[in-house]
């Protein structure tokens, strides 16, 4: 048994160890922050991902799409139904065709989705100087570090490039985007929005709420997922306890 | 083997016309199991529950998935979002895997280890690679059913592997492909083949474990079961080990599922595939590192084939080897217990195809482990090169050279001896 | 050899491996079945699907005697614009001649408005009815094509093989000329 349990926790040491070292490692090392939903009883604070929400649609929901958030899932960041359903009014959507055979725009109810800034790719990059910006709903997902490197991205930006480096035209010097020169200008500056709940809107406060509000859209079954772990985990050591135990038992009159 | 006698008439009349009852009874319940087996042996029996849960939580997504080129993440996205429990079975899949192929990696370096390719198990062997092969088949067209980056992109670099053979190459690609690129039609046929495969290794399994109980186990000794006293049933003393070490797996499983659920992932693969840009830096699904090294450390041609054939077939090689490893080995003694010196060519081994993971994760010029000076794609090659040394010339010379240390006379009398020379 | 085995049967020691095996055996089982609920719900409705489960439709296009079909849930709606006429016929049936004994005042919010699941309870075919022309059999209902059976201007079942009336969906009067429903 002490054999078996050596074995096991070499093999797992040796196996994170190779997992991590074979992990695609491009660019800046972005400073890991500490989140409110990080370790196995991490959860999401619904105040700020409101708020994030909020940064989200004031500022960059003009340029990105956001297409798997409907707008009944805001009521996992704790909006009720009414909410929901005032919020997905003050967008209009297309629809249709009606029976006259026409397409038309009505305002939106909670199965819809986040209407898109542009009504496709091409739009969008034509509108952007040529770079399409990317969708948001799973971008805490999609990039290594996930919302470490959004925070820093979006704190990341230098007013001047360093000397010696050469800025193509329309691009901004970014310390942590890989190859540095972004598309994206600067999008937050402090006090972007008005906070409903009357918290300060700096900077920071704002990129690290929509960052919450970014890393929630891409895994929103997160605090359902962990809660389900624990106890899963809970059952599994004392059924696992007990195996061990009739496994002693049964064994217990063989020499092996 | 005598048949048992069934009391319950319905089991008496069933068993009378198909013995399938007598049939598991021998399998699972009195099959003599040498009494020394390790928790080393724990592997197989994981390997076949990894399997069923695979097939399992497979047959469940595909009922929300739509293999269809513009539909394919998006219904992927609903299942992870929508779905009731749709990210737990796709979590479940996912990482099952990696587990899967963790288990059946340490079950092929088990039989390394302890000679259980040897005279009489080669066909028991053979097949164990045959499943290999056929896992590696599935799990590479599972990983593009997602549609993501990496799906996109592994999918065009290793089916252009195909592209290295002379004449044929480019027609064959394109027959893969159904189209002159990865496209719609590339994923219904590997969502058709991902689904049919694992029902092959099923099949697979089957013959594994009916030549597993004509040979018998091996085990830690390598010495046959001569009397009754070095065997045990199976049941309920390996069953009940097999549960207690399922239980262990699943904490480990099921840790990785709910609590780091893309560990084992790239984040590439939750962007949308784009036929128009390659991610920075594309790597395979960690448990074809080794293999992604030794096709890329060919970066030479010889004898007239160019570097890109070299590396397919060097790839390819390095799995049909371990086809002829029963006759490669040379020596008298199967387990590496009593093998003074191929026991450390073993520990060699390990070292080398973890090196050789490690190469195949990063750029071929990238500084080895940080050593400046020491290019990955140098390690790369001679970590190449010692794996077929190892098994092309290292087991038949070793084998002869070598002095075993004396065998015990059965497995009872090396479990009297305690651990003396465990 | 076998004595010793014979009574250490009785032994407390033996008693606790009967019931630590029983225990165990009574807690993987359990845990098996548990693990089984989350495959057995990835098949019931999705979260997107039960969001789309309301529709709501604008009245004011159908002329008196007229009726549409609308889709909800997958399924045909049967909406009636229904004439005096088959107002009176619905109210005037004595109960003891249904097969499915139900008031029309039960199966109506509002007299002129009939509104019906427009599947047939005996074996899901679509009943004919709905659109002018179509064969609307002897009661001025719906003729179900499938195995005949008629309803009458109330979605009532009377004559064929079905069973039950036709179903009445969970609706709401948003405006005078606007019905939401489920």
């Amino acid at each position: 048994m002490r054999k078996f349990a050596l074995t096991a926790i070499a093999a797992a040491f040796a196996l994170t160890a190779f997992a991590n070292a074979s992990k695609a490692s491009e660019g800046v090392v972005p400073p890991e922050m500490d989140w409110s939903w990080k370790g196995l009883f991490g959860t999401y604070d619904r105040a700020q991902l409101q708020r994030g929400f909020q940064v989200f649609k004031n500022v960059c929901a003009s340029c990105h799409s956001m297409r798997y958030l409907a707008f009944r899932n805001l009521e996992g960041i704790g909006f009720n139904d009414d909410q929901v359903k005032a919020i997905a009014a003050e967008y209009d959507i297309e629809d249709g065709p009606n029976d006259d055979g026409e397409m038309f725009t009505r305002s939106g109810k909670p199965a819809d989705h986040f209407p898109s800034p542009f009504p496709n790719a091409k739009a969008a990059a034509a509108a952007n100087g040529g770079a399409t910006p990317p969708d948001l709903s799973l971008m805490a997902k999609a990039r290594a570090h996930g919302p470490d490197y959004i925070h820093a991205l979006l704190t990341g930006y230098e007013e001047e490039a360093p000397a010696g480096v050469e800025m193509a035209e329309g691009k901004h010097y970014n310390h942590y985007f890989p190859g540095h020169q972004i598309s994206m200008p600067p999008p937050l500056y402090g006090d972007d929005v008005e906070y409903t709940d009357g918290t300060e809107a700096s900077i920071d406060q704002e990129v690290q709420d929509v960052t919450a509000f970014l890393n929630w859209i891409a895994e929103p079954e997160l605090e359902a997922r962990k809660a389900m772990g624990m106890k899963v985990l809970l059952f599994l050591l004392v059924l696992t306890a007990m195996l061990y135990a009739v496994k002693r038992k049964i064994w217990a009159k063989i020499e092996h | 083997m005598s048949a048992p006698v069934w009391n319950n008439k319905v089991v008496k009349w069933v068993d009378d016309r198909l013995p399938i009852i007598s049939m598991v009874h021998h399998a699972a319940y009195e099959y003599p199991t040498p009494k020394n087996l390790s928790y080393m042996w724990n592997f197989g029996s994981l390997a076949g529950f990894i399997l069923v849960t695979m097939i399992l939580s497979g047959i469940f997504l595909v009922m929300n998935y739509t293999p269809h080129a513009d539909m394919a993440f998006d219904s992927v996205e609903r299942i992870m979002r929508d779905v009731n429990y749709g990210w737990l079975l796709r979590y479940l899949h996912v990482n099952g895997a990696s587990m899967f192929f963790i288990c059946v990696y340490i079950h092929i370096f088990r039989g390394l280890y302890y000679g259980s390719y040897k005279a009489p198990r080669e066909v028991l062997w053979w097949i164990g690679i045959l499943i290999l092969l056929a896992m590696m088949a599935t799990a590479f067209m599972g990983y593009v059913l997602p549609w993501g980056q990496m799906s996109f992109w592994g999918a065009t670099v290793i089916t252009n592997l195909f592209s290295a053979f002379p004449v044929i190459g480019d027609p064959l690609v394109t027959w893969l492909w159904g189209g002159f690129s990865i496209g719609n039609p590339t994923l219904n046929r590997f969502f058709s083949l991902h689904y049919l495969l694992p029902f092959v290794i099923l099949g697979l399994v089957v013959l594994h474990v009916w030549a597993l109980h004509a040979v018998r186990s091996n085990n830690p000794t390598g010495v046959e079961i001569k009397t009754p006293q070095d065997s045990i049933p199976f049941h309920p003393y390996y069953t009940i080990k097999d549960l207690f070490g399922m239980g262990v797996f699943l904490i480990i499983y099921l840790y990785f599922v709910f609590f780091a659920p893309n560990f084992f992932g790239e984040p590439d693969n939750y962007i949308m595939a784009n036929p128009l840009s390659t991610p920075a830096h594309i790597v395979p699904e960690w448990y074809f590192l080794p293999f992604y090294a030794i096709l890329r450390s060919i970066d030479f041609s010889f004898l007239g084939m160019p570097a890109k054939l070299l590396g397919v077939l060097a790839m390819f090689a390095a799995i049909i080897v371990l086809f002829v490893i029963p006759w490669l080995d040379t020596s008298k003694v199967r387990s590496s217990r009593f093998r003074p010196v191929y026991k450390w060519f073993f520990v060699l081994l390990i070292i080398d195809c973890f090196v050789l993971g490690y190469c195949g994760a990063k750029s071929p010029a990238d500084p080895f482990m940080g050593l400046q000076g020491l290019q990955v794609i140098t390690m790369g090659q001679l970590a190449t090169l010692y794996y077929f040394l190892h098994f092309l010339v290292i087991m038949p010379v070793v084998g002869k050279m070598e002095r075993p240390k004396p065998l015990p006379a059965s497995i009872s009398e090396s479990v009297l001896k305690g651990g003396a020379n465990a | 050899m076998s004595q010793t085995v014979q009574s250490s049967g009785d032994t407390p020691d033996e008693n606790r491996r009967d019931f630590l095996t029983l225990a165990t055996t009574a807690v993987g089982v359990v845990g098996t079945g548990m693990a089984l609920w989350p495959f057995v719900d990835s098949m019931n409705p999705s979260k997107d699907v039960l969001a789309l489960s309301s529709v709501e439709v604008n009245l004011s296009n159908i002329a008196v005697g007229q009726a549409i079909k609308v889709m909800w849930r997958g399924k045909p709606v049967f909406i009636r614009h229904r004439t005096e006429r088959e107002i009176k016929e619905a109210e005037d049936v004595a109960l003891n001649q249904l097969v499915d004994p139900e008031t029309d005042d039960a199966r109506v919010q509002k007299k002129e408005w009939l509104i019906v699941v427009g599947v047939c309870t005996h074996l899901g075919c679509i009943p004919m009815g709905t659109a002018t022309g179509e064969p609307r059999g002897d009661f001025d209902g719906w003729y179900c094509p499938c195995h005949g059976s008629h309803y009458d201007s109330s979605g009532r079942i009377r004559k064929g093989p079905a069973p039950l009336n036709l179903h009445v969906p969970t609706y709401t009067f948003l405006t005078d000329t606007s019905v939401k429903i489920g």
